[in-house]
């Protein structure tokens, strides 16, 4: 499903140095995975790799059976259909309402508007914002930001969720209610891998970890935990 | 319940509406500066197309007139019969035919305006066959007492020298105004990339392709660039009208008519003009797009 061999990046703005170095693992197709690990660590630069917006220095990243470097670019936006991922700072555009934000992976996808409506509430009566769809994100708390972000990277079925620090800044109970939707995606059969600084969140929710530092992988392979 | 049944249907289709512009073009490029440049450009380039066509017709109007055909004056007292006979049997000669005094008359107007009494001498218009051999013609000319044999006029062939530049001034001055309309869409298109960076980024990363993106932004440059240019459109024909109203009675003794005015030249301004928008659009975008990885 994902494997990372020999990984390496290093940005060019960053005179050499390396951002990550020597990552190798695999997540299995349907896991659950928890990548942690201090801030600046490296977490978002892994993930940024794992949905292409970044590309290797040198190693060999397979994600969805398709080796990366092998890849022509053209073959990219397939592929990063298939992927569903929840930024950080949510990227939300502020421009389109709730419901468009979320229909927007599927007008990319050229779904008709008949099936895309059908989808798009579905999905918001699933993250509990179906009552908003028509008002602006920049009116969303921090909490429904999210959760519309979670929205709009699973309504086109992922195979593949990369949420990026989720929770980190949400209350414990909006915290909560975004890994309970994440775990029901991993639970509908989605691969599913949650950045977070939060030592908490693996011990409520124990799954396998990646844990990052300076770049680089303790143990340099996928640990268990709890 | 009626009232709140239409204003969802409202709400659906406003909502479509947004979705068809994810990128938020309708702000981000705006339909009022970008257009009133490209009407100012197409205003321009109708005037220079006119010029440009006006030109040609002037000078193909006088090539045809002065391609094979000669005139050849006589002094007033001469009889023409004998002579017209004896120009019509020469090898070549294709038609040989007085030119009436009263055609006379009215070409001379413009210069010395209406004489009655003035002598005028007498005139022979003959057409060549194309490529004949002039000689026996000149020795048939040099035979006739005070007959004299104008074979192409100098200042026409002038005239005609102008008429050929101002028609290559006016394709260039075309050309150019088709690089600075081209020069002001990257401009637009630059501004728009930098108001919409972070939206065609997250559409990136969603999956868009290149071609979706860079497509958008062409059709609505596109749009923008026909509007504008119809907009000149509708300033230039008033203009080129007035223009051929003053110009033609001068030029061609005649009034102006509707089909004095290249329509169909000019009816390809807004097509043309949207060309370049989406054209340069999609190059500027889909180079600044493979950046990206």
């Amino acid at each position: 499903m994902v494997r990372f061999s020999r990984v390496g990046l290093s940005y060019p703005e960053g005179e050499g140095a390396w951002a990550l170095s020597g990552l190798d693992f695999a997540l299995t197709s349907g896991s659950f995975t928890w990548l942690l690990g201090p801030s600046g660590g490296g977490k978002s630069s892994l993930l940024g790799l794992m949905h292409l917006s970044l590309r290797a220095t040198e190693g060999e990243i397979e994600v969805l059976d398709s080796r990366i470097s092998r890849l022509p670019r053209r073959a990219f936006p397939a592929l990063r259909r298939r992927i569903g991922v929840v930024f950080q700072d949510y990227r939300l555009l502020a421009h389109l309402s709730v419901f468009e934000n979320v229909a927007l992976p599927l007008r990319i996808q050229g779904l008709t508007e008949a099936r895309l409506t059908a989808d798009v509430r579905e999905i918001l009566r699933w993250v509990g914002l179906l009552d908003r769809a028509d008002s602006p994100p920049t009116t969303l708390s921090g909490g429904e930001q999210q959760r519309l972000a979670l929205a709009r990277a699973v309504v086109a079925r992922p195979a593949l969720l990369i949420a990026d620090e989720p929770t980190g800044n949400l209350d414990a109970a909006q915290a909560r209610r975004v890994i309970a939707l994440l775990r029901e995606m991993h639970r509908l059969g989605t691969t599913v891998i949650v950045a977070t600084h939060s030592e908490a969140l693996p011990e409520e929710y124990p799954a396998p970890t990646l844990r990052l530092e300076g770049g680089r992988l303790e143990g340099g392979r996928l640990v268990a935990h709890g | 319940m009626k009232g709140g049944g239409w204003s969802r249907m409202a709400e659906t289709r406003l909502r479509q509406l947004r979705g068809r512009d994810p990128l938020g073009l309708r702000r981000a490029l705006s339909d009022r500066l970008l257009p009133a440049l490209v009407g100012a450009m197409a205003l321009l380039a109708a005037l220079a197309l006119a010029g440009a066509d006006g030109a040609g017709r002037l000078a193909e109007r006088w090539q045809q007139g002065e391609a094979g055909q000669l005139l050849m004056q006589l002094p007033r007292e001469t009889p023409l019969e004998p002579i017209l006979a004896r120009l019509a049997a020469l090898p070549g000669v294709v038609s040989v035919a007085p030119v009436p005094e009263e055609r006379l008359r009215q070409l001379l107007a413009p210069w010395l305006g209406e004489v009655p009494g003035l002598p005028l001498p007498r005139m022979i218009a003959i057409t060549l066959r194309m490529e004949t051999d002039q000689i026996p013609l000149l020795e048939a000319v040099q035979a006739i007492p005070g007959a004299q044999l104008e074979l192409r006029s100098e200042a026409v062939r002038l005239a005609m020298r102008l008429a050929d530049g101002l028609r290559a001034l006016s394709l260039a001055m075309l050309g150019i105004i088709g690089l600075v309309a081209a020069a002001l869409v990257a401009v637009a298109t630059r501004a728009g990339i930098a108001a919409r960076r972070d939206t065609i980024l997250i559409l990136h990363d969603l999956g868009a392709r290149d071609a979706d993106i860079a497509g958008r932004f062409a059709r609505r440059l596109a749009w923008l660039c026909a509007l504008g240019a119809l907009g000149g459109l509708a300033l230039a024909i008033p203009a080129l009208w007035y223009l051929a109203m003053q110009a033609l009675p001068v030029v061609l003794a005649r009034d102006a008519q509707p089909d004095d005015l290249p329509w169909a030249l000019l009816a390809l301004l807004p097509p043309a003009a949207a060309l370049i928008g989406w054209g340069t659009a999609l190059v500027t975008l889909r180079a600044w797009l493979r950046r990206l990885p």
